[in-house]
């Protein structure tokens, strides 16, 4: 299962965090930086996986947070963002590369040619977008044309 | 009061911000303005209110003040309301609070709501962060809706089934009878999330397991028509339909399979369709391949699928594409113990993978390479490992140096032996990790490659000069130069040689040292004393040691003392004591036990093989073959103490034999043949080589030792072969 999805840009900033899991407030920044620390460290000659105990700076994720070493995160970079899953050691990881590619072109056709700005400005919008394809750690929905359909069916309400 | 900004505004002049603190301002500034809104209770803006709180929220900025504003907005009617509310429900409360408790009648009344997208939103925030209690509740209405007819909500409510299995184990019956009719949808997101809902109830209870045996046929031909299936457009990623879908069943079928016999032989024709027919070009392809392989090697799969699967991954590994590369050699990693000779045809691209850029990708081919080393193959792999070695980086080396080390251990033979000490010299010189008790199996290996002597003794050398911190590097090197120093100076070397002084200097550099423990000091004292054989500078010799005559160390002082009166008064036995070691033969009882030269004379430990040895042969009892010499007229009693030896035939063979040696029934011999001692002794002979043994007896008879040597060489064939 997934226990959370960050949306990160290079600085750090978050733009989304969806969390799946409990944790405690000041848990969750130091999640929050230690991803953000490994994850913008690799370049295109790493792979898009990061398992804890290959790396010498997530070791502190493990040690801080001793079940993360039955997690792993993927995560995929679009031009200034970072889009981090974080997974279960058991899991797919091509699969869950897929699901967030889905989920990207999603948020692409939802909001025009989507850039960090659209993000920031309607961020209860993308939680939404998020809420729709993805549920209590699990992918929910992967057909893009119905998850677009429901999106504009949510709006009109508004 | 004004009316509060739009969250808009308040955005866009955060961003204007341009220094930390001044957003912290800002963002106080909303702070107390959005507190006094809500203290005055105006639903108006309620919502944009919580809205702005939640995006300082995002920030990072603490918003605890809002949560109870969270839960009027959820109460509220409108829409737009109820969206703010449940969204900072999600965001600023958890299970710990125990204001969550007060949703629970408004998820309740919610779900029973008119409009689907209100429950939906509902069933949304119970199965994001909805606590045990909640769950329990509200068990019930989530499975009402699992067996409503609107597919929308279906989708959410088998989710939330999931997070109420995972928060409650207990409720799972509950939701048995709903699954009956899921997997019969045509509607693939309900389909998709079914499989999630009988994937969770499988994996955590047995029972379950057993009764969803049945919808394997059912699942195999859903699967069927999913890749049989023309072009549908909805579902559809780079040419195939719904991937993710097909990945789901996969793995419910692997767990469905898994140690079943009859499942298993069901689900074998699909799977090798599926890994034949699916395309490889795009990753998605890629990842249904490889949920496919992770099936095959966890189900009951005949050998040809297993080696299907193992191909595939071979293939993996020739991909351009990093990731997939990596999946493949972590799949391999997993399968290497039980299909190693299918593994063991794709070693050569695994071990090109050790060049590859990616620290993760390196670290598993490196592991794989290590589980892949067989007799065969060593010559290659460590050619390759030992470069390996050379230039990873320093995080590795100590896995390397010591996977290294194992395999040369395990299948070094004596052929190898120069390609075994250059192994082990490059472990050691890795420096970082070598085990505690390998410095006198390194030495011992050194010893017996003669040919090796100068070389060895030069490379520890020079790394000597560079680095005397690592003990075990700087312990063997210092032996080795207090044997071999005549070679060290004799003109043998290809670069630089060192002169005597130079040689004596870094040993007793090494004397001095902070970072010396006194085990290395021990060492490196032995070698000064034994290049006064070796060396001309004597004079200076016998000053150091004179010195060490009185240092605090015990251990120290006692040999500074030895060699002292071994300069003065024994001076003519000097030569012959510090000559060169021989060859040494492996002897059974090995052990962190300082080489001493001895002549063989070992206690009788009771040597504990590994594994406890198969008792394939019946133990050999073992008669001394002078049991009928000891006839003495007189009635004094003979006490013996047996010291056996069992030396290994050919001797460059290392450890074909292990040994147990029991106790001796008694140490005592009656005289006049009144009875015999009897010592039982194992032998492991798993290469079924020619038992032969030699034994040396060491008693007391009168009072006065006596020393006896035999020959057993006429042990039975049957209880060798």
């Amino acid at each position: 299962m997934i226990r959370f999805i960050l949306i990160q840009n290079r600085a750090g900033k978050t733009r989304l965090a969806k969390w799946y899991m409990q944790f405690d407030d000041d848990e969750k920044q130091k999640l929050i930086e230690e991803v953000h620390a490994v994850v913008t460290v690799r370049d295109a000659k790493h792979t898009n996986f990061v398992e804890v105990w290959d790396q010498l700076v997530s070791y502190a994720l493990s040690v801080l947070f001793p079940q993360f070493r039955n997690f792993k995160i993927i995560y995929r970079r679009y031009a200034g963002l970072y889009f981090c899953i974080c997974v279960d050691v058991t899991d797919n990881n091509l699969a869950y590369l897929e699901g967030i590619h889905n989920f990207v072109e999603v948020l692409n056709e939802y909001f025009h040619n989507v850039c960090e700005l659209d993000l920031v400005f309607n961020f209860y919008k993308v939680y939404t977008v998020v809420d729709e394809m993805f549920l209590a750690g699990e992918i929910r929905e992967t057909s893009q044309t119905k998850v677009l359909k429901q999106l504009l069916m949510l709006q009109s309400l508004e | 009061m004004p009316a509060p900004i739009r969250l808009r505004e308040l955005i866009r002049t955060i961003r204007t911000a341009r220094t930390q603190a001044e957003e912290r301002e800002m963002i106080q500034k909303e702070c107390a303005a959005i507190r006094s809104s809500f203290r005055e209770e105006d639903n108006t803006y309620r919502c944009r209110n919580v809205a702005k709180l939640l995006y300082m929220h995002m920030l990072g900025y603490p918003a605890h003040f809002g949560q109870l504003e969270c839960l009027k907005l959820i109460a509220s009617q409108k829409f737009t309301d109820k969206r703010i509310g449940y969204l900072g429900a999600m965001l600023l409360l958890d299970e710990r609070q125990d204001v969550h408790l007060l949703m629970t009648n408004c998820i309740k009344n919610d779900l029973n709501h008119s409009t689907q997208y209100v429950q939906g939103l509902a069933l949304c925030t119970l199965g994001c962060m909805g606590s045990s209690e909640m769950c329990r509740d509200l068990a019930g209405e989530v499975e009402k809706l699992l067996k409503t007819s609107n597919s929308y909500l279906r989708k959410k409510a088998a989710l939330c089934a999931v997070h109420v299995i995972r928060k409650v184990p207990e409720l799972m019956e509950m939701f048995l009878p709903a699954t009956k009719n899921l997997l019969s949808e045509k509607n693939h997101g309900v389909l998709h999330t079914s499989v999630v809902l009988l994937t969770e109830m499988c994996e955590r209870s047995p029972d379950m397991l057993a009764h969803f045996r049945k919808l394997v046929p059912q699942l195999v031909r859903i699967l069927k028509n999913l890749i049989m299936s023309g072009y549908s457009p909805e579902h559809d990623v780079s040419g195939i339909s719904d991937p993710f879908l097909q990945v789901r069943i996969l793995r419910l079928l692997r767990i469905l399979g898994k140690s079943d016999d009859d499942s298993s032989e069901a689900m074998n024709d699909i799977l090798a369709q599926v890994a034949t027919n699916t395309e490889t070009s795009k990753n998605v392809g890629n990842a249904i391949l490889y949920e496919t392989v992770l099936t095959i090697m966890d189900i009951k799969s005949e050998s040809g699928l297993r080696v299907l699967a193992i191909n595939i991954l071979g293939r993996f590994l020739l991909n351009n594409d990093k990731n997939i590369r990596y999946v493949a050699l972590t799949s391999l990693l997993k399968t290497v113990q039980t299909d190693h000779n299918a593994v063991q045809r794709h070693r050569s691209t695994i071990v090109d993978c050790l060049k590859d850029l990616d620290v993760s990708i390196k670290r598993r081919a490196m592991e794989l390479s290590f589980a892949l080393v067989n007799g065969n193959n060593i010559r290659g792999m460590m050619k390759e490992l030992l470069y390996f070695l050379d230039s990873c980086d320093p995080e590795f080396k100590a896995d390397c140096a010591s996977g290294v080390f194992l395999a040369a251990e395990k299948y070094g033979t004596d052929s190898l032996t120069s390609l075994h000490v250059t192994a082990v010299l490059s472990c050691v010189l890795a420096g970082s990790y070598v085990r505690d008790d390998s410095v006198p199996n390194l030495i011992q290996l050194i010893t017996n490659s003669v040919e090796m002597h100068a070389y060895t003794v030069q490379r520890l050398y020079k790394a000597l000069l560079d680095d005397i911190s690592q003990q075990p590097l700087v312990q063997v090197a210092s032996w080795c130069i207090g044997e071999y120093g005549d070679l060290l100076v004799s003109g043998q070397c290809e670069e630089e040689e060192p002169i005597q002084d130079e040689v004596l200097d870094v040993l007793e550099g090494l004397l001095v040292s902070n970072l010396s423990t006194p085990v290395t000091r021990g060492y490196a004292l032995t070698a000064i004393m034994k290049l006064s054989t070796r060396f001309s500078s004597v004079n200076r010799i016998k000053k150091v040691v004179s010195i060490y005559g009185s240092s605090i160390d015990v251990e120290l002082q006692q040999r500074a003392v030895e060699y002292n009166a071994l300069f003065k008064k024994y001076d003519h036995m000097r030569p012959a004591l510090l000559e060169r070691m021989p060859i040494m033969e492996k002897t059974a009882t090995n052990g962190p036990t300082e080489i001493v030269q001895t002549n063989g004379e070992t206690e009788p430990s009771a040597v504990e093989p590994k594994h406890p040895p198969p008792v394939t042969q019946p133990a050999n009892q073992v008669r001394t073959p002078y049991s009928g010499s000891y006839s003495e007229q007189d009635s004094s009693a003979v006490t013996t103490q047996f010291s056996h030896d069992i030396i290994t035939f050919p001797p460059s063979v290392f450890q074909t034999f292990q040994l147990q040696l029991l106790s001796p029934s008694s140490n005592v011999v009656p005289a006049l043949n009144q009875g015999t001692v009897t010592q039982v002794i194992r032998v492991l002979n798993p290469q079924k080589q020619q038992l032969r043994m030699r034994i040396k007896l060491t008693y007391t008879h009168k009072g006065s030792p006596v020393q006896d040597l035999a020959e057993v060489n006429n042990f039975p064939p049957q209880s060798w072969q």
